[in-house]
């Protein structure tokens, strides 16, 4: 079985500007943030990025990584609203493709089975068709008749997505409560790659969770990152849950531009490694 | 009855979990503390069989206080399946809008400027848009002010009735839209041509007020003077304050006067 074990900084290396970049995951839940922070490192530049939206949209927003957004929202899930998302828009920084979350499955769905568009309802009569003027409807061939928004595939040259488990040659599990739509952004993908809290020996995936768990076949996937903490400061469960205080302290910092510069030289001016001590020395300030 | 000693916020609860009355199986989505209470309030009580979620990925069982844990869960509902829900029609989401005009259209999306560039940006449209189309949608509105109930919504997230009419048969077909519970009042969508409508006044307040409170003319119900909007019943009352919400979270989302 192929060994498709990378670093982070291999992952960014076949990336390039312009590309469009789907990111799993789901608000501030199991986003592959070790690759988000190795993107934000690089001189990539110009992306499309689609997603659910949370801190990952956020942070490559505020390093001015993003020219388009393709989304249905972005959220902290415990905090409501994404700071640096929001100054991007406010600024007039990023072109907005809002869809309904349901249209983006759907549009991943498409992607993913080589299909130009899937109908669907979601959509009709919203805001989102006049902010999406190349948006088309489709008639019903059948007697209904109905006129039903054609949702284009949206197609991929790169995903990242972040799992609990996997093996060196792709194939990756989710053991918390929800595979997200992962496995839709790595097949509506050229290239997938994924990162996870661990990876197993062939074979050892079923000894944590159960075999329907492995929702990422190595079918899909180019490159495999072992990244402990990777996901920080979103939830991984059952790994960890969000880090509530860190996340806290990202949009506090977001609110100001010396804050924030303070922020990023602490935490995000390093590598990974560095990163992860940083946050050790910032936990262990609540436990001093 | 309790009339007099029921706050603001339970008042609003009951009007809430009235929401739900008579939807059968389906998945109850509150947003917000005071429509969590009403719909574990419906359960507890009129309706048994609403399904309902941890507020992660599974149906809980029972009947369980808000911010804690459910007792038991009993099925798998990650976010693939909410969609499965929300396109098979089996979901009464209850939302709570930034915006919401007179047209029965709602907004999260993000207010003021152009599109391109709003003054501000909020969280994006959601499911609203699939939401509203697709299923039985209800609003909250923790605070009733002419900020939230606009003439016109900047960006339509939540679709409302002639929006929909305008888009044709696919939008209308299984739209259903219900009720609008705020902190003064209960409204529907049944004003001319779908519009905004006020349906009962909750105990102390005034047509005077939830005008005032109002951007736009408000059409009233049968014309005449408004309803009032029930109370809770003793029994209502002890859930809520001693099964449901024993923290007071309530209160905190609608302060008592």
């Amino acid at each position: 079985m192929s060994n498709k074990l990378m670093t982070e900084g291999q992952v960014v290396a076949e990336l390039r500007s312009g590309m469009t970049i789907g990111i799993g995951g789901w608000g501030s839940r199991r986003k592959p943030m070790s690759l988000v922070r190795a993107l934000l490192r690089s001189d990539l530049r110009d992306l499309t990025v689609v997603a659910y939206g949370g801190p990952d949209v956020g942070l490559l927003c505020a390093a001015g990584k993003v020219r388009r957004l393709v989304y249905g929202f972005v959220s902290l899930d415990s905090i409501a609203l994404e700071p640096h998302f929001r100054a991007a828009r406010q600024a007039g920084a990023i072109e907005s493709v809002e869809y309904d979350e349901g249209m983006l499955y759907w549009g991943l769905y498409a992607a993913a089975n080589r299909l130009p568009f899937l109908p669907t309802r979601a959509g009709l009569g919203s805001g989102v068709m006049r902010t999406n003027p190349e948006l088309r409807t489709i008639v019903s061939p059948y007697g209904d008749g109905e006129q039903l928004i054609a949702m284009p595939a949206l197609r991929l040259d790169a995903a990242l997505v972040h799992l609990n488990r996997a093996d060196a040659a792709g194939n990756a599990q989710f053991l918390g409560p929800d595979p997200y739509f992962d496995e839709l952004f790595c097949m509506a993908a050229e290239r997938a790659y994924v990162s996870c809290e661990r990876v197993v020996p062939a074979g050892e995936l079923t000894s944590e969770g159960p075999l329907q768990g492995v929702r990422v076949a190595r079918w899909m996937v180019r490159g495999v990152v072992e990244a402990p903490g990777g996901a920080h400061f979103t939830s991984c469960a059952p790994d960890y849950e969000r880090d509530e205080r860190f996340q806290r302290a990202y949009v506090e910092a977001a609110g100001d531009a010396g804050r924030w510069a303070a922020f990023q030289t602490r935490f995000l001016a390093g590598d990974e490694g560095d990163y992860r001590r940083a946050v050790a020395a910032f936990d262990s300030e609540v436990h001093a | 009855m309790s009339v007099t000693t029921a706050t603001r916020a339970e008042v609003c609860a009951v009007a809430c979990a009235d929401a739900w009355r008579g939807d059968g199986e389906l998945l109850a989505s509150p947003f917000g503390t005071v429509p969590a209470i009403g719909a574990r309030l419906a359960r507890a009580t009129f309706a048994p069989e609403l399904l309902l979620t941890d507020g992660e990925a599974a149906f809980a069982g029972g009947v369980w206080a808000v911010g804690e844990e459910p007792p038991r869960r009993e099925g798998w509902v990650p976010f693939r399946a909410i969609f499965e829900l929300v396109w098979r029609g089996r979901r009464h989401v209850m939302m709570i809008p930034s915006q919401l005009d007179r047209h029965g259209n709602a907004n999260i999306s993000c207010i003021g400027g152009e599109y391109a560039r709003p003054k501000v940006q909020l969280l994006g449209v959601r499911g609203a848009p699939g939401n509203t189309v697709s299923h039985p949608t209800s609003y909250w509105v923790p605070r009733h002010s002419p900020r939230v109930f606009v003439e016109r919504v900047d960006m339509i997230s939540g679709v409302g009735p002639a929006a929909a009419a305008e888009a044709g048969p696919a939008a209308t077909r299984h739209m259903d839209l219900r009720r609008v519970v705020s902190d003064l009042a209960v409204l529907d969508f049944g004003g001319s041509g779908g519009t905004l409508r006020l349906v009962s006044l909750h105990p102390g307040t005034s047509l005077e007020q939830v005008q005032a409170a109002t951007g736009f003319e408000l059409e009233v119900a049968g014309g005449g003077e408004p309803a009032t909007s029930r109370m809770p019943s003793d029994e209502e009352l002890r859930l809520i304050r001693d099964v449901l919400d024993p923290r007071g979270l309530r209160e905190q989302e609608v302060p008592d006067r």
